[in-house]
């Protein structure tokens, strides 16, 4: 089995997140790591590995600056088997089309993969659409915010937690997979896991390895344009008392009903 | 003027209160066309409802044959009526499946997606100016589609839906839907069971617990009663097993915006921040004093929850008479 799992590096969500001049998420000058929400999918992935044997392959998918190297070694040290970067210097500022075109034509490279597995959503546009965009392009069935992922050869079965249902969602291999934060713990990356992930083979692919033209994808080629940020103000310091015999709860409900809540 | 396509938010033609959100909306930018994919014998109710909120047209798509699929046939569905009605924007609810429609109708249409929405305005020289809340609510961007037909998805509360009369004129419409888009298949449904309270993204206010309840949601819940709010929890609370992962605010969990959030037993970590920052007034009760809750607050008390919520509960009671 194939499985190909995308992995996005994204700005530390405990830094101070900003965005360029361009109204860019600012992936540069702040810290970076893999998405704690890719980690899910690079779990289940590995797990997908581990119950149909060893013949299967997994492969890190990351596409980003120089940088988001480290979110594919991160996926090769928790136990993925090779790793794709795809590095192009017009990449930078795409939206979510173009980003799900250059995810959908490397995929179409690594080759006929059964399972592209993705996180919810990154937390850093935290738009949770690419997985549902890579199916439409890949044309392969979407099984997407599973929280439960079951398989049984190429028969995939899943739980999602729906809006307003919880459902079971069933699908036949290849297919593209998302899973939530509810699928289980990603591992740690054991210290063999850290070792052997160096002599894994990692390949660095650029806009025209992968046959996608500069022009269709960037902030320039963007459908969408962000036109204006603005920090929000920090909210201003609020009244804070302890509660000593019994005299928080009046104050609470003095301030509630001073702000007409009650 | 152009029409512009609403995406209508029901379950079984039960229609939610953000679709007349999204019709207000809708209303600012053009002439609102509710599009119901949903079983045909509820398509007189919901026509009802919604012309009391300005559709001027409904679309009705009966969905007999697609029901049993997710996303992929309503993709399909919308696209040709996009292709049709030529409509100025698209506006779809920002729940899951909502944001998974848009996303694959963006590719089909070759048009820019905006998610999350918590306002949009028309701009009749350019299209659309949509408001989105970004990175845990530090930021907040404006911003348009720049290509192809607008579609956006919006969230709850985004904004105040108004009575106004529209024509309701019923078009049915029947898609062709592809084999290809009937491959992920919904094999069972479980309907969220109903608590009885405020729906957590759209409640005025809402009370929250965390680690700190030690598991007993009994004060929360309490509390929640005596103000007429939604309860939600911490991704700690859902992890421990105490409440169900559709309770949680935050990153992974539930945005809410509500009027009046109350934290109780929770620390306040940046994704649980991220699900609830921009509540218009933020009180929290925490044991610990440091907790970074306190960072947010506009009032906060430095105590146990299991004995402060019980005395506020019983004080708002009182004071209700």
């Amino acid at each position: 089995m194939n499985i190909v799992v995308c992995v996005k590096y994204v700005p530390d969500a405990t830094a101070d997140r900003q965005f360029e001049s361009d109204n860019t998420v600012d992936r540069v000058g702040v810290d970076g790591l893999l998405s704690e929400l890719d980690e899910y999918a690079v779990e289940q992935a590995l797990q997908l590995k581990e119950k149909a044997g060893d013949d299967t392959e997994v492969t890190a998918l990351c596409i980003g600056p120089e940088k988001a190297v480290d979110a594919v070694r991160k996926a090769l040290q928790m136990g993925a088997d090779k790793g794709v970067h795809v590095s192009d210097e017009a990449i930078a500022g795409s939206d979510y089309a173009a980003t799900s075109l250059v995810l959908a034509k490397a995929v179409e490279k690594i080759g006929s993969p059964d399972v592209v597995m993705c996180g919810m959503a990154s937390t850093d546009a935290s738009g949770g659409v690419v997985p549902a965009m890579l199916a439409e392009r890949l044309g392969l069935p979407q099984v997407t915010l599973a929280s439960v992922v079951e398989t049984q050869g190429d028969q995939v079965r899943i739980k999602r937690d729906g809006d307003t249902a919880t459902e079971v969602i069933g699908g036949t291999l290849p297919l593209v997979l998302s899973v939530t934060d509810q699928s289980g713990e990603a591992r740690y990356p054991s210290f063999k896991g850290i070792m052997a992930a160096k002599k894994k083979p990692l390949e660095t692919w650029s806009l025209s390895d992968i046959g996608v033209d500069a022009s269709e994808v960037g902030l320039d080629a963007a459908w969408t344009a962000v036109e204006d940020t603005t920090a929000r103000p920090p909210r201003t310091a609020g009244e804070i008392v302890k509660d000593e015999d019994g005299s928080g709860a009046p104050a609470l409900a003095e301030f509630l009903a001073t702000k007409k809540f009650i | 003027m152009s029409e512009v396509l609403v995406l209508i938010d029901h379950v079984e033609g039960a229609v939610r209160k953000p679709t007349y959100e999204l019709l207000t909306i809708a209303k600012r930018l053009g002439e609102p066309s509710a599009v119901y994919i949903g079983p045909a014998d509820q398509a007189a109710d919901v026509t009802e409802k919604v012309k009391k909120y300005g559709a001027e047209k409904v679309y009705v798509v009966d969905d007999s044959q697609i029901k049993g699929y997710l996303v992929a046939p309503k993709a399909e569905a919308l696209k040709q009526l996009a292709e049709k009605a030529s409509p100025a924007a698209i506006l779809i609810p920002s729940t899951s499946e909502g944001k998974e429609v848009g996303a694959r109708l963006s590719i089909k249409l070759e048009s820019g997606l905006i998610t999350d929405a918590v306002d949009v305005q028309a701009d009749d020289s350019k299209g659309p100016v949509a408001t989105q809340s970004v990175f845990a609510g530090n930021y907040t961007l404006t911003g348009r589609v720049t290509h192809g037909t607008p579609i956006i998805t919006v969230k709850p509360n985004a904004a105040t839906p108004e009575e106004s009369a529209g024509a309701g004129t019923v078009e049915e419409f029947s898609p062709e839907v592809s084999d290809a888009a009937k491959t992920a298949q919904i094999v069972a449904s479980q309907p969220r069971k109903a608590t009885g309270r405020p729906e957590l993204t759209e409640a005025a206010i809402v009370v929250s617990g965390g680690r700190g309840t030690g598991g007993n949601f009994e004060p929360i819940e309490n509390l929640a009663d005596a103000l007429g709010a939604a309860v939600g929890a911490s991704r700690a609370a859902v992890d421990s097993g105490w409440m169900p992962h559709s309770f949680q605010v935050g990153q992974t969990g539930k945005t809410v915006s509500p009027q009046l959030y109350v934290a109780n037993g929770i620390s306040g970590a940046i994704q649980h921040r991220a699900g609830m920052q921009t509540s218009k007034t933020i009180v929290a009760v925490n044991k610990d004093e440091e907790a970074p809750i306190f960072e947010l607050v506009d009032f906060g008390v430095v105590g146990d929850l299991h004995t402060v919520l019980p005395a506020v509960t019983e004080e708002i009671n009182k004071r209700k008479g």
